[in-house]
């Protein structure tokens, strides 16, 4: 009996790890192009909202779940396009643009929503990507059960960091993105264009930002709430450093970070006694303590933070 | 000897305030080593970012064989056939040499970066041109030379006929010195040109056909490398100084206030930079390092600030020991002022008001602060005072530094570290950017000390400012003391030649 | 140089007048420009305007209710931006105000229930104190995570933000000590003598405001007068140089960490004061977060602050009576304060601009500059 409930306790503490986790990769390699390259993109948690309020209301516009997607996957584009213009053309603070961006992430949905449907805090329901399962994978023992109810965008996560983890280290646009990061003046003098390359690497940041939003709104919940990102974007960035800003690393952070909200929600449903309260607090003591503890094994880019200037 | 395959004609580069290149024209033949000679500040340097597409020029135009060509990036020279190694690398240290090697021409297998070609063609290329690298070594790995290697073949892969080396023998020892020598005549008998930027004489005699001197942004002489000794080099390189008459007395040194030997310290890539250095500085006396920038200056005010740990050796203020790791602070506690070299980096904070910049060190002194708030009247009297004594110009106290002419920053630098009353005073490119008017007045201002009986270390590209200045002079070349002279029995051409590397006497 | 010339006070006064308007047209055209695309936004929202602006300024200042709050409003941005201000001039990016802000509040809220006796004079300033020491306390681990182990403070204090808001709602929560039979979540109101009085009739308006300007002036005092401001402004602005002239950067950094925290904390125990007289879950609606943009206009400076704070306080305000009469939400005040951060952070800026022009122009009529002294190499 007891042996059953545990069972059962992994099993969906897995799967709700999984579930937790994806907005958090999607949301780390976001950052890790965007630094990886050598600029701070502090943005990602407004850049998330965007996705997942454009996600919302092109869900319900549209009764198509996807075209929601593709939709948040634009507005954090579009979110990218302004923190790279700031940063890369006009050279401002990229802490203080990052930063504005989250404001001004937080303003528009609300406004937004007030004049749709009269009500800030939240859209009606929207059509929504449900989970599914795939035959196959099911059987593997253990871990087979993640796949029995799975999200598509989760699986879409997943594959993104293969993806992220071949591109950047098995093209030469990833080669280039990693020199660029450390040592612009090098790549310059190699004939490259410094500044192409980040533009790219900062919009496709806030393209990948958007589609973990869109998973909060038409995958996770059915719906945008105002403000739902709830600092996961941040968290996330906290994943990256932690996973020293590779692909398999943030995986692997997101992950952890996804394993503690989940415990979290799995101990309150229990009735763990322990206040609710501490519980949520947990990812985050952990981000701190991770971070603390893997401090002078993380190498910065050495380009971080600077603009580049060709003299 | 072959046709011109490169001219450079009536080149022109402008930096604010300064005329880098002054109507530069240059030929460089096809197949032949052509150094290019100068002190700091000559602008062979800035010719060569010009034509490498790093800088653009004001005015000129470039030939390449024959035809007129624009190069306005990088991208540019390299498809001409323009290769550049740069005197601080340009590799990237966390990738692997082969990474490096591919950057900006990777080899691609559908699209996928295909390492094992690429490790292939930097084996082929190295095999090519007898140049010895490790594909698979880390970047932060492997030595200088095997990264100087690196560069080069980087440059030949790209297609370079004319290879540009910026002070490429810095870093080298002799022995590897002989390996680049093989390597370039190689190059040179394959029909390739080759640029060498470089102060070092005996290696002009040793390796370059011909040979261009620059000086004050001109080119002030081009001669075949046999038909010229390097005596005349050095004339040519240091030019008829122009001694600004400075009337000195005779003084007797006093005590001892810094005592340095046997110094031993690492540069920022953790290379030996200073090997064994030895001096001493005695109230009374100005002692003046000369040298090229690149021999040890830098790591040497860098350990005598307490920024760099010095890895071996002894330094004494007086009586004092210093420790192997010190605070800035405790310089100044034991009466050191210093100059600093980059006035920019560390001098002056550009914010803050000139009284806030004749305050740096002081902020603590009780004549300028009270138990909790600072004592406005005689931080603005100090101020007043120092302006007025260094003949500061400003509008006003309240101006901000970085407002100042470069000149005026380097007066309130002075004006700040004086006003310590320091015993020692450490003086790096006191004159740098400043006008005639400006540097004679700093000169006053060292004698002066030197008449109340301080002790003066001077480091100084100016050689002419060296020989005015200094009781004795000593030259650094490759981290060491090479050679000392007193004013008197010192010559320019005797201590050019030091500075060259080509002699050296024994000191103490 | 005339250090004996007597320069006429009528002369002096204009001219500080000339550079202070010069300060100013910068961030005067920033809410000019943000004013204006928010008007685009409410264009294409369909509301009305005019209306909407109308309503946007009568709401903030139309009468002496709608004074009072805007002052009110203004408060905490107050200290939030003085907060990241002392920061900033350090060379600390503080986002971590939000949390300090709250520890300081329920501090401040819990203090304010202890005593039973004592009077305002004294109770208020030990209140607020409270606030600032927790606050202090909320910065210092973070502070200290920088120098000794090299962690950037931007993750630490966002973490710290999120953990100061569970602990401060499981402290008001049911089981928490810090509600003591309280229906709702919140601690039970203060002494009424904690409490800010109103100062004008028919209006909420109460010193708090005023408190507020004193503490801008502390800061002051603190930032340009003390020889440990004067050190934390030298770090912030050259680290190099600081350290070169032996002031030791580690301990600016963590002083002016601890001071910006405090700054957040009083803020918090203000707000306890001045409006809400007790603490409850849900206390701050992002006030360090808007801290950072009145910070920015203010150009980071306690005067600055002190106006750009009022303004947006007034906005804030304002937007409520517009969002009922225009229906325009509220919330469009966030764009706009992300809008003047773009401009401000872009130093899209007129009179540098203006500037850069006319030095252009007087280089290229100078010509080519022959120098006789060899110049700087590259």
């Amino acid at each position: 009996m007891i042996e059953m409930f545990f069972q059962i306790l992994t099993a969906d503490l897995l799967i709700a790890t999984l579930g937790m986790a994806t907005p958090l990769i999607f949301g780390s390699i976001s950052g890790m192009f965007s630094e990886l390259t050598g600029v701070i993109n502090l943005g990602i948690e407004g850049m998330m909202l965007m996705g997942a309020f454009g996600a919302g209301i092109v869900s319900l516009a549209t009764g198509n779940p996807w075209l929601g997607v593709l939709f948040g996957m634009f507005l954090g584009g579009c979110m990218g396009v302004i923190h790279s213009v700031m940063c890369i053309k006009f050279r401002a603070n990229q802490s203080v643009v990052g930063v504005g961006i989250n404001i001004m992430a937080a303003g528009i949905p609300a406004v937004m929503l007030q004049y749709y449907w009269g009500n800030p805090g939240r859209t009606p329901q929207v059509a929504s990507i449900k989970n599914i399962s795939i035959p196959l994978l099911e059987k593997i023992p253990l871990v087979g059960r993640i796949f029995a109810d799975i999200n598509p965008l989760t699986i879409l996560a997943l594959v993104l960091v293969l993806c992220a983890h071949w591109l950047v280290y098995h093209t030469p646009f990833g080669l280039r993105m990693r020199a660029v990061g450390h040592h612009p003046k090098a790549v310059d003098t190699a004939g490259i264009n410094v500044f192409a390359i980040r533009y790219i690497s900062v919009i496709t940041s806030g393209v990948l930002a958007g589609l973990g939003g869109a998973y909060l709104s038409v995958a996770q919940l059915s719906m945008f709430v105002n403000d739902m990102t709830a600092g996961r974007g941040f968290i996330a960035l906290a994943a990256m450093i932690f996973g020293k800003r590779t692909p398999l690393g943030c995986f692997g952070a997101a992950l952890l970070f996804g394993f503690s909200d989940a415990l979290q929600m799995t101990l309150q449903a229990i009735g763990v006694p322990i206040a609710s309260d501490f519980l949520l607090m947990v990812p985050y003591v952990l981000t701190m303590v991770a971070l603390a503890g893997f401090v002078g094994k993380t190498v910065d880019p050495a380009a971080n933070g600077k603009p580049y200037v060709k003299s | 000897m072959g046709n011109a395959i490169l001219r450079l004609e009536h080149i022109v580069k402008r930096f604010p305030g300064v005329l880098a290149n002054d109507h530069v024209s240059l030929e460089v033949q096809e197949g032949e080593i052509l150094a290019l000679l100068g002190e700091n500040g000559a602008g062979k340097t800035t010719l060569m970012n010009v034509l490498y597409g790093l800088y653009s020029m004001d005015e000129g135009d470039i030939y390449y064989k024959g035809d007129r060509v624009t190069i306005s990036c990088p991208k540019d020279a390299i498809k001409l056939g323009i290769g550049m190694v740069h005197q601080h690398f340009m590799l990237i240290d966390h990738l692997t040499v082969a990474e490096n090697f591919i950057l900006g021409c990777e080899p691609t297998d559908k699209g996928l970066l295909n390492l094992k070609k690429a490790k292939k063609i930097v084996q082929q290329c190295s095999q090519d041109y007898g140049l010895r690298i490790e594909p698979d070594s880390l970047v932060a790995d492997i030595s200088v030379g095997e990264q100087q290697r690196l560069e080069i073949l980087k440059s030949l892969h790209r297609g370079a006929q004319i290879l540009i080396l910026d002070e490429p023998t810095a870093v080298l020892t002799p022995q590897k010195v002989e390996e680049l020598y093989r390597v370039l005549r190689d190059l040179k008998a394959k029909g390739h040109s080759i640029i060498i930027i470089t102060h070092k004489l005996k290696e002009i005699k040793e390796i370059s056909d011909r040979v261009a001197v620059m000086r004050s942004g001109k080119i002030v002489g081009v001669h075949n490398t046999a038909s010229v000794s390097t005596e005349q080099l050095a004339e040519l390189m240091v030019g008829r100084p122009v001694v600004l008459e400075v009337k000195k007395e005779n003084q007797e040194v006093g005590k001892n206030i810094l005592s340095i030997s046997n110094l031993h310290a690492k540069d920022y890539r953790n290379l030996p930079a200073l090997r064994g250095l030895n001096l001493r500085v005695d109230s009374g006396e100005i002692v003046g390092i000369a040298g090229i920038d690149g021999n040890g200056q830098s790591e040497l005010l860098q350990v005598l600030s307490g920024f760099t740990v010095r890895d071996e050796g002894e330094i004494s203020i007086g009586e004092h020991k210093l420790p192997k790791k010190f605070a800035q602070r405790e310089m100044f506690n034991h009466g050191v002022g210093h100059i600093p070299e980059d006035r920019m980096k560390m001098g002056i904070i550009s914010n803050f008001t000139i009284a806030e910049n004749l305050l740096l060190g002081f902020e603590h002194d009780s004549r300028y602060t009270g138990r909790l708030i600072m004592k406005k009247e005689a931080i603005h009297d100090r101020a007043i005072k120092l302006i007025e004594e260094f003949d500061i110009k400003t509008p006003s106290p309240a101006t901000e530094g970085g407002k100042l002419s470069g000149g005026n920053q380097q007066k309130v630098i002075l004006a700040r570290e004086i006003s310590k009353n320091p015993d020692l005073l450490i003086a790096a490119q006191p004159t740098r950017g400043l006008d005639v008017g400006a540097i004679e007045f700093v000169y006053q201002q060292l004698l002066a000390q030197r008449r109340a009986g301080k002790g003066i270390l001077l480091i100084s590209f100016e050689l002419d400012e060296i020989f005015a200045l200094s009781d004795r002079i000593l030259v650094l070349y490759g981290g060491e003391i090479i050679a000392e002279f007193s004013q008197a029995e010192a010559t320019i051409k005797e201590v050019g030649l030091c500075m060259g590397g080509v002699r050296r006497n024994s000191h103490e | 140089m005339n250090s004996k010339q007597h320069i006429p006070l009528s002369l002096k006064i204009r001219s500080s007048l000339i550079a202070l308007a010069k300060k100013m047209l910068d961030p005067v055209v920033a809410i000019f420009l943000a004013l204006l695309v928010g008007s685009v936004i409410i264009t294409f929202t369909g509301d009305d305007v005019v209306l909407a602006i109308s309503s946007l300024v009568l709401g903030a200042f139309g009468n002496l209710r709608s004074l009072g709050q805007s002052f009110l409003a203004a408060t905490p941005i107050l200290f939030t931006g003085l907060a990241f201000a002392v920061a900033y001039r350090s060379g600390i990016f503080n986002i971590g105000a939000e949390g300090q802000f709250l520890v300081g509040a329920i501090a401040g809220a819990y203090v304010g229930t202890l005593f039973s006796h004592l009077p305002a004079f004294i109770y208020i300033p030990i209140v607020l104190a409270s606030g600032g020491i927790v606050g202090a306390l909320w910065a210092f681990l973070p502070a200290i995570l920088k120098i000794k182990l090299g962690v950037h403070e931007v993750i630490n204090v966002i973490m710290l933000n999120k953990i100061a808001l569970y602990l401060t709602n499981w402290l008001v929560s049911v089981d928490g000590p810090f509600r003591q039979g309280s229906v709702q979540p919140a601690t039970p109101f203060v002494c009424e003598v904690v409490r800010l009085q109103p100062i004008l009739p028919k209006s909420p308006m109460n010193v708090g405001y005023f408190i507020g300007i004193v503490v801008a002036y502390l800061m002051y005092l603190i930032m340009w007068k003390t020889s440990s401001g004067y050190q934390m402004r030298a770090v912030g602005y050259n680290m190099h140089a600081a350290k070169f002239s032996g002031i030791n950067a580690e301990s600016s950094i963590v002083k002016a960490f601890m001071i910006s925290g405090a700054l957040a904390g009083i803020g918090g125990a203000m707000e306890i004061c001045s409006v809400f007289g007790r603490f409850y879950a849900g206390f701050s609606p992002g006030y360090g977060f808007e801290g950072i943009a009145v910070s920015l206009l203010g150009n980071n400076h306690p005067a600055g602050i002190i106006i750009s704070s009022l303004l947006f306080g007034a906005l804030k305000t304002g937007a409520m009576r517009m969002q009922i009469l225009a229906g325009t939400n509220v919330n469009l005040v966030k764009v706009l304060q992300a809008l003047i951060i773009f401009f401000v952070a872009g130093k899209w800026s007129i009179t540098e601009l203006y500037a850069r022009y006319k030095e252009k122009k007087r280089l290229s009529d100078r010509g080519s500059v022959a120098n006789s002294q060899k110049g700087e190499n590259q």
